[in-house]
């Protein structure tokens, strides 16, 4: 379970997407690194995800974790957004006989999970079908 | 010359037929089409709340604004379903759209006036040069007890404007307020559902309130009812504001664009807000556009704008209010909805 601290630390990559980029390599890196490995580049400059991207593949999470109890089932994707970058996250407001690989999606902002009834509320990006 | 820099609006895209919650209840779905002219109601996901949906609009907004979000100084969001009781919701919101640290925050609540009040404080704050950009939300997630009339109507959604001096999408010419205590509708603390007045809600309260803000407002402007091309009301069903658009001399074309509520419901503090970024997404330079918001307890914020030729560059940046009312609609069932709006009492 994510603490505060924790939380707060990500905000960032969790509510702007923020990511970096090596020039030389035309690579990204989510959450951002200091050194790329593929050239030890240190100079990386900042950028954000793209916002679409195609569904690559996917399950339905019967058995969840224990904070993402309320929402079960529900469908996690591995997206592979416009910019390259392949991302894992929630796909929602889509009913699981309509999801197929390929399918065009884009990222919205939602509640991940409550804390508890007295906790912090988690927010982040999940996916949803392109408008 | 202040005004309207940047627009966007949210609406989720759950929806429950009044039919479906009358069945429910065994009540008369007929007369509620007719008496409130409400067909069917936007209804958030269970993952959705007063927090994602303004940062949806607001991101909308910013699209067509085309701003560096850290020049935006002050976020307003104005809801009467703020999901933390004191930690406030702008925050996230300033912080999702990247427009911290130098930026004030505040939330506001005045029932369905919250949204307006929001783009008045930003409004005003740009024009003293203060700040900017100033950033004004109106959102809810309402809830209405299950089964009291207020259940057909509660509905979610968010509209979202940025403010600012230059690239001006509309022209602010006029606001105006007017408002007395007058107890037609309120939630007391740690209760769940609020409880109005029957119909004492009616006369005294939001007619009497938007009456009076459209024709202060008018003589201020010096202006008639015909002088304006689009004129938003506050809509709690669909009756009310088609009811005192004719008292006040509008035409149903003048107030129609705006009018989203038989298919959207009352989205409280978004409910004129939508109706505005509805108008704009169809105005043409010059139009005239006449906004009048209503929070029970009780007051309104009336606004003035004038749509530029700007518009027709940046309306198509972000997605259109009728378009996310009229596609990628997802029907529940009552029992559905009741899971997603967390009427169920579950073991802890
Ligand atoms: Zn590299």
């Amino acid at each position: 379970m994510s603490t505060p601290s924790r939380y707060w630390r990500e905000i960032p990559q969790r509510y702007r997407k923020e990511a970096n980029r090596c020039a030389p390599c035309d690579l990204i890196y989510f959450p951002p690194r200091l050194i790329c490995p593929e050239c030890g580049n240190r100079a990386l400059e900042k950028t954000v995800l793209a916002e679409k991207g195609s569904l690559m593949t996917y399950t339905i999470i019967r058995v969840p974790p224990s904070q993402f109890k309320d929402q079960a089932p529900y469908a996690v994707g591995i997206v592979e957004m416009d910019d390259g970058v392949k991302l894992t996250g929630q796909v929602v407001d889509c009913e699981f006989d309509k999801m197929h690989t390929g399918m065009r999606l884009q990222m919205e902002f939602r509640k991940m999970y409550d804390v508890g009834h007295s906790g912090i509320i988690c927010y982040g990006y999940k996916f949803v079908p392109e408008y | 010359m202040e005004g309207i820099v940047g627009y966007g609006a949210y609406i989720p895209r759950n929806r429950i037929k009044v039919e479906e919650i009358a069945k429910v209840w065994g009540a008369d779905a007929p007369s509620y089409k007719k008496g409130l002219m409400l067909e069917e109601k936007s209804v958030p996901s269970p993952d959705q709340d007063t927090i994602t949906m303004s940062v949806e609009a607001s991101k909308n907004a910013l699209k067509r604004a085309n701003i560096d979000p850290v020049k935006i100084g002050a976020v307003y969001v104005g809801s009467e379903s703020h999901p933390y009781a004191v930690k406030p919701s702008g925050t996230v919101l300033a912080e999702a759209l990247g427009a911290t640290p130098e930026c004030h925050t505040a939330d506001f609540e005045f029932a369905c006036k919250a949204g307006t009040e929001g783009m008045f404080v930003a409004l005003n704050l740009v024009k003293a040069g203060a700040v900017e950009f100033g950033l004004g939300v109106g959102a809810d997630t309402s809830q209405g007890a299950p089964g009291d009339a207020l259940e057909y109507s509660a509905a979610a959604g968010a509209a979202a404007f940025i403010f600012g001096r230059e690239n001006l999408v509309a022209r602010a010419l006029e606001t105006y307020a007017f408002m007395t205590d007058t107890p037609d509708f309120r939630r007391r603390e740690n209760k769940y559902y609020p409880q109005h007045g029957g119909r004492f809600t009616g006369d005294p309260a939001y007619f009497k309130h938007v009456t009076g803000a459209a024709r202060g407002i008018l003589e201020k402007a010096g202006a008639e009812p015909q002088d304006l091309d689009y004129v938003i009301f506050h809509q709690p069903n669909g009756k009310f504001p088609l009811r005192v658009g004719k008292l006040l001399g509008f035409s149903k074309e003048q107030i129609l664009p705006g009018w989203l509520v038989n298919k959207l419901g009352n989205t409280y503090s978004g409910s004129s807000p939508l109706g505005l970024t509805s108008t704009l997404d169809i105005a043409k330079a010059g139009d005239k556009i006449l906004l009048i918001s209503y929070g029970s307890g009780a007051g309104s914020d009336a606004f003035i704008f004038e749509v530029t030729d700007h518009i027709d560059k940046v309306r198509d940046l972000a997605p259109r209010t009728r378009d996310m009312l009229d596609n990628n609609k997802n029907y529940l069932e009552y029992g559905e909805y009741a899971k997603f709006r967390h009427k169920i009492r579950k073991a802890d």
